[in-house]
């Protein structure tokens, strides 16, 4: 029981940061734009493939796929802004997120072609066997993806509470109209969001393949429940979201143990449900959320 | 320095600016005062580039600026302090002068410079330099938002409506400040509706009245006009007249701060 229990809670958290990494993903592009970007799992997506790309055809070392992925699929995120975005910026926030669609139908659409509809592949990035605690197995790779996640967030806190673009972003996002008077250039923040949250993503779908293999279709999914998770820790907050993306994490592992991993998929789905039907705002929604959004 | 001609201005389908032309000499505080909706903020959005006029010409220190971003407006040395002030209320008073530097990002002495000197002309920032600006005072955050504009090092300083929503001492206090402002020679457009205390510190004052310039002068002849004195100074009111109106609402609303 207690071995099951914290192999559930292994595999929850595992998960769970993963969803946290797209819903601060979601986060950064809405306090900046208010458009809910719905290629965010894409970019997760592309991320394990691209990384799967670098490794298996050009035999790089998976640090180095590592980096190139992230940093393939930022330039995903800023052709998306420059090319897509910026084009229909005076259309109305609704119009922009169905484009946001079609932009993450057009992304599915091109890695099916690109790299087929199998599975891919990437070897873990340290090479030693499970690590054993009290019954449970803990993958080497669980604890590169806690390190990696822990190092985004301190990486990104630092960026917006120490940074003048950072600091520019948060402005942007209180206040729109005040930040363009002061002379922010709020069209480079915008690009500046699409690239950051291409990049979180992709980083997030680089760590999780070598565990659970990454396809061109998972984009939907990842993107889904990263929105839940989003949704749940109020959407613009990024310490709820990293919280709410383990609250997702944990609650599907669990029911994937105690009752059915059949249901598995629709937990995130009633935990956004229940959000949206009580506490729309999300659970760290309130006010003092509200004075600081990040 | 800063000559606006003919400007025409729509917001949709609304001609909110219909062929406005004014000047601001070097040095000299211009006060420009009309009811709601005369279309007084339209201009100043039309100045520092947030909208875009649909004719005429702003020229700033020799150059055209109409149609320029805002962000090369302030770069060129305009700054504005918003109606309504627009501080960033979820950011510390620090991060928000920080932010009226973004010009000057890449000289972060000359920043920190600066906000010293802001926390020396409005100490009680200093005091409350951690808090989030959204915690402040209706007062302490005109005074944040004045020197925010300040930290751009603006050749112009625009300040729409600062009065708006104060209380009369505090109100009082402000004006000091601008007059303060003047005296050390920065160029001022003031946008009051509050005729009064913008044309006994201005130099020169227009008037404007849906969307064009009904009059313009030295500020005591605004004050001794008799039209003036009858639509916003409240002297021998007419209750049919609009402006009146419009300037019995501002009363209500200037009652709330």
């Amino acid at each position: 029981m207690g071995t099951d229990f914290l192999q559930y809670t292994i595999t929850g958290l595992t998960v769970g940061v993963i969803y946290a990494m797209v819903a601060i993903g979601y986060n950064i592009i809405y306090n900046v734009t208010e458009i809910i970007n719905f290629a965010q799992g894409e970019f997760v997506m592309l991320g394990g493939l691209f990384a799967a790309f670098f490794v298996g055809t050009l035999h790089l070392p998976v640090f180095l796929a590592f980096f190139a992925a992230v940093i393939a699929t930022g330039c995903v995120g800023f052709a998306m802004e420059r090319f897509v975005i910026r084009r229909a910026r005076n259309a109305g926030v609704l119009s922009l997120i169905i484009i946001t669609i079609a932009v993450s139908i057009l992304l599915k659409g091109s890695a099916m072609l690109g790299y087929g509809k199998d599975p891919h592949c990437l070897p873990a990035f340290s090479t030693r066997g499970p690590i054993m605690i009290a019954g449970a197995v803990l993958q080497p790779q669980v604890l590169w993806i806690f390190g990696v996640s822990a190092l985004v967030v301190i990486a990104l806190s630092f960026f917006f509470h120490r940074s003048f673009y950072g600091k520019a972003m948060l402005a942007c996002a209180d206040n729109p109209i005040a930040a363009r008077m002061v002379g922010i250039p709020v069209r480079q923040m915008v690009l500046l969001a699409f690239i950051l949250s291409a990049s979180i993503g992709a980083a997030a779908g680089v760590i999780i393949t070598p565990i659970s293999l990454m396809d061109y279709d998972r984009g939907a999914m990842l993107g889904l429940k990263g929105f839940g998770a989003a949704v749940l820790g109020g959407l613009g907050n990024f310490y709820g979201a990293l919280l709410a993306g383990c609250v997702l994490g944990l609650a599907e592992s669990y029911c994937a143990g105690y009752l059915s991993s059949g249901y598995k998929d629709a937990v995130a789905l009633i935990f956004l449900l229940l959000a949206l039907f009580f506490k729309p705002e999300g659970l760290f929604g309130s006010e003092a959320a509200t004075l600081k959004k990040f | 320095m800063l000559t606006v001609s003919d400007i025409h201005t729509y917001y949709g389908n609304i001609h909110a600016l219909k062929g406005i032309s004014l000047q601001v000499r070097s040095g000299e505080m211009v006060a420009l005062i009309g009811a709601n909706g005369a279309g007084k903020s339209t201009l100043v959005h039309t100045i520092c580039g947030l909208i875009r006029p649909e004719k005429g010409t702003i020229m700033f220190q020799g150059a055209a600026i109409h149609g320029l971003l805002p962000e090369s407006i302030v770069e060129r040395g305009i700054a504005v302090v918003p109606e309504g002030r627009h501080v960033f209320s979820t950011l510390s008073v620090e991060v928000n002068l920080q932010m009226g530097g973004f010009v000057h990002r890449r000289n972060s002495s000359q920043i920190q410079e600066d906000i010293h000197w802001m926390f020396d002309i409005f100490p009680i920032l200093r005091q409350r330099r951690l808090q989030l600006a959204g915690t402040l005072s209706g007062g302490e955050q005109q005074m944040l938002a004045i020197s925010r504009a300040l930290m751009s090092r603006p050749q112009l300083l625009i300040l729409d409506e600062p009065s708006m929503g104060l209380a009369p001492l505090v109100i009082k206090e402000i004006f000091r400040i601008i007059l303060d402002l003047k005296e050390k020679g920065k160029t001022i457009l003031l946008i009051e509706q509050n005729a009064r205390a913008a044309l006994q510190i201005a130099d020169r004052g227009y008037v404007l009245e849906t969307g064009r310039v009904a009059l313009e002068g030295e500020s005591a002849m605004l004050l001794e006009h008799k039209d003036v004195q009858r639509a916003y100074l409240g002297q021998k009111g007419h209750l049919s007249t609009v402006p009146f109106a419009a300037k019995a609402q501002k009363r209500q609303r200037s009652c709330g701060g």
